[in-house]
């Protein structure tokens, strides 16, 4: 699916990312976790093609293509989303019309027409109702006034309408209380399939509770430093990352 | 975004760019008390309306050209060199009496404007008064509305039918000497809308003119009075658009609105001249004075506005709220790209008791464009209880254009309720990045953010105008992407 060699990337002058390897499957979910300031946003600001990263050396190679050589829009049309840590709110547009373009701007991409208007109603109803959001969510403006449990339901909610081949969660359990983590944790767990991979960035363990990945690696100080299968994760609640410091040091 | 890719997005054609070769009847420029005569006889006006004009023009006279007073810069604008008069059409033949005589061209640049000027303006349920630069050249279902005792027609055209009723409001609401350009357009208005509701009468349709600049070097001065009687109630939408032209063209404009008791008036206005070009070359000088009055108790005002065009722009429709309960409301987006200036804003006057108004300002200002809100809230001693919400709020594209507030208050009753509120954000480029990240495209991205942050007005404009509002404003933004 993705296969990430040597990246070395900045943000303003600092190299943040010095070197890093990854490579996923289809139908694998991943967890990326690390300490704070490790470089785990950088890492999905430079996969999305965010502005102001800059990647000085390596390779990023998306279902064969070279990711890093296409657009914003492009990769997200290609099939790599990204769940927002901190979605932003829009005033005055409307969720159902966003998501509408979208899932339009992907269609189109694949040579279809338009959704019709009574299908993607169909389709928003029974995905609305799957991460037990009301349907009045619809006609509220994107993410506007949504507390911090509804932004993150927003965002796993445009996933499964848009059905991404690899789907990046960044930190999609911080702010949540243990209700609202469950929902989230069942709508990424009904995205899982044979084809889509999902990466996973998170602080804590506690989410890898509710979405068992099958690989779990350390990123400290913008280089993987240990990868290995969910128990790794407990080790690290116990441990802490100070002895991965250490190692890297 | 980086400044040099904005730059080249930053850019737009101007559609409606294109001259009808027609002949007109254009008298050289110059303005003098003999020009005024002129005028006036062409349009074959009474005696007191020519010397209505000519102590106008000799207040004028004294008046001090205010050039400079708004945040605005642009070169002194010479009087002299403007013609003030241009009907289309041979000399001194008389003004067409119905479409069949009107110039088949002229016919065609209203089509090419999307005008719906015959069979299907009824399906629009829309009259159109279709002023082509001075002479008004078509009405359509002017029957129908005259059935529902309605008047709808040139205001030249009012002078000669309805001469009472012009001599009664004209100049009531913004009397000659108000300002510089409300004397100048007194002095020399040619043709502009008339509409009179009679009392208890809603009026059965939108009514609309387009107004349109044509012919090279003419000033057009506009003059449009439109009367509500006690609970009648008329939705009125102008739309203004100008072919391309080097010279800078200057418009001044005058707006009265009298509503009386329980009267309603709606004025939308949906303006696209001609900006300039991305060098700021050309465009219109856009100086209009706009004003209602809500004479009766529980009169009500509504302007909303959707501006985008003009090299530089100058407006501030008004209400006065004199009567009882009176309600007034200004919404309104301007758009400003390249070079273009504007100046723009509105002033409420609470007189009666128990006033309220509401303002909500939205600009966007894109390239390397200057906006100005300027708004007054006065509130008279007499005006007990009013009540004002202001909200202002600016989008900038880019870095290199400028977004400015002048909010004045005068409140003269401490039991006023004045509200204001004001934001200045940059098109978020998280919010450019989250719609993009959805596989939007970034020129869809910027048009859907901005139609969003113009909603609370939009929503104010009647339906068949949001539609046609909201594609101006993606044709206006058209690459302007931050």
């Amino acid at each position: 699916m993705i296969e990430i060699k040597d990246l070395h990337a900045r943000v303003e002058g600092t190299e943040i990312l010095k070197g890093l390897n990854l490579s996923i499957q289809p139908g694998e979910v991943h967890a990326i976790m690390g300490p704070n300031g490790a470089g785990k946003s950088t890492l999905s600001a430079v996969l999305t093609g965010r502005e102001g990263y800059e990647v000085t050396s390596g390779s990023v190679t998306f279902e064969g293509e070279d990711l890093l050589e296409m657009d914003v829009e492009e990769r997200a049309r290609a099939g790599l989303l990204l769940g927002f840590q901190y979605p932003v709110e829009i005033p005055g547009v409307k969720n159902v019309y966003l998501l509408k373009a979208a899932l339009n701007a992907k269609r189109k991409e694949q040579g279809l027409d338009e959704i019709e208007a009574p299908a993607f109603m169909k389709l928003i109803r029974e995905k609305l109702k799957f991460m037990k959001m009301d349907n009045s969510f619809m006609h509220r403006a994107v993410n506007e006034g949504f507390s911090g449990g509804e932004k993150k339901r927003n965002e796993i909610l445009q996933m499964l309408i848009l059905e991404p081949k690899l789907a990046l969660l960044d930190e999609i359990d911080s702010g949540l209380d243990i209700d609202a983590m469950k929902t989230v944790a069942d709508g990424v767990n009904s995205l899982r399939t044979a084809e889509r991979s999902i990466l996973m960035i998170t602080h804590y363990q506690r989410l890898l509770d509710y979405i068992v990945p099958d690989v779990i690696h350390v990123l400290v100080d913008g280089r993987i430093v240990k990868t290995g299968d969910k128990s790794l994760a407990f080790e690290l609640e116990k441990k802490g990352y100070d002895w991965l410091l250490e190692g890297a040091a | 975004m980086a400044s040099e890719e904005m730059e080249q997005l930053v850019r737009k054609e101007y559609k409606q760019g294109f001259v009808t070769d027609i002949e007109s009847d254009t008298l050289p420029p110059g303005l003098d008390e003999d020009v005024i005569r002129h005028i006036s006889q062409r349009k074959k006006e009474p005696e007191w309306l020519l010397e209505w004009r000519l102590e106008a023009y000799r207040h004028w006279l004294t008046m001090k050209d205010p050039q400079g007073w708004a945040h605005l810069s642009y070169p002194k604008i010479d009087y002299q060199a403007v013609s003030y008069y241009s009907a289309p059409g041979a000399k001194n033949k008389d003004a067409p009496k119905s479409l069949d005589e009107v110039d088949p061209k002229l016919l065609e640049t209203f089509d090419k404007l999307g005008i719906p000027l015959h069979e299907r303006a009824a399906l629009a349920g829309v009259a159109v008064d279709a002023v082509f630069d001075s002479v008004s050249v078509g009405t359509t279902f002017k029957a129908k509305l005259a059935e529902a005792g309605v008047i709808f027609c040139s205001i030249s055209e009012a002078v000669q039918e309805h001469p009472e009723l012009v001599r009664q409001y004209l100049g009531t609401v913004v009397p000659h000497t108000d300002n510089y350009y409300a004397a100048l357009n007194s002095a020399v208005f040619t043709d502009g809308s008339f509409v009179f509701v009679p009392k208890g009468v809603t009026c059965p349709m939108e009514l609309s003119t387009y107004f349109r600049i044509n012919a090279a070097n003419t000033g057009q001065f506009e003059r449009t009075l439109i009367v509500c009687e006690e609970q009648a109630q008329v939705s009125y939408l102008e739309g203004c658009t100008a072919p391309m032209r080097d010279e800078n063209q200057l418009h001044a404009a005058v707006v009265e609105l009298v509503a009386l008791d329980d009267a309603y008036i709606k004025y939308s206005t949906v303006q696209n001249w001609y900006p300039g070009d991305e060098e700021g070359k050309g465009g219109i000088y856009n100086f209009v004075t706009k004003r209602g009055d809500c004479r009766g108790d529980r009169a009500k005002i509504s302007w909303t506005q959707v501006e985008t065009g003009s090299a530089i722009t100058w407006k501030y429709p008004s209400c006065i709220l004199r009567g009882k309960d009176s309600v007034g409301e200004f919404y309104s987006v301007a758009v400003t790209n390249n070079y273009q200036q504007a100046d723009t804003g509105t002033k409420m006057i609470h007189i009666g008791e128990g006033s309220r108004s509401t303002i909500i300002s939205k600009g966007i200002s894109a390239g390397r464009s200057n906006q100005s809100y300027r708004g007054l809230v006065k509130i008279l001693p007499t005006a007990k209880n009013a009540r004002n919400f202001t909200q202002c709020d600016s989008l900038l594209i880019g870095d290199q254009c400028g977004a400015h507030t002048f909010p004045y208050q005068e409140i003269g009753t401490a039991s006023a309720q004045v509200e204001h509120e004001a934001t200045t954000s940059k098109i978020g480029e998280d919010q450019l990045f989250y719609c993009m990240q959805r596989g939007i495209s970034e020129e869809d991205s910027v048009n859907m953010i901005v139609n969003g942050f113009c909603k609370d007005v939009f929503k104010e404009l009647p339906m068949e105008f949001a539609v046609e509002a909201e594609a101006l404003l993606n044709v206006s933004l058209e690459g302007a992407v931050g």
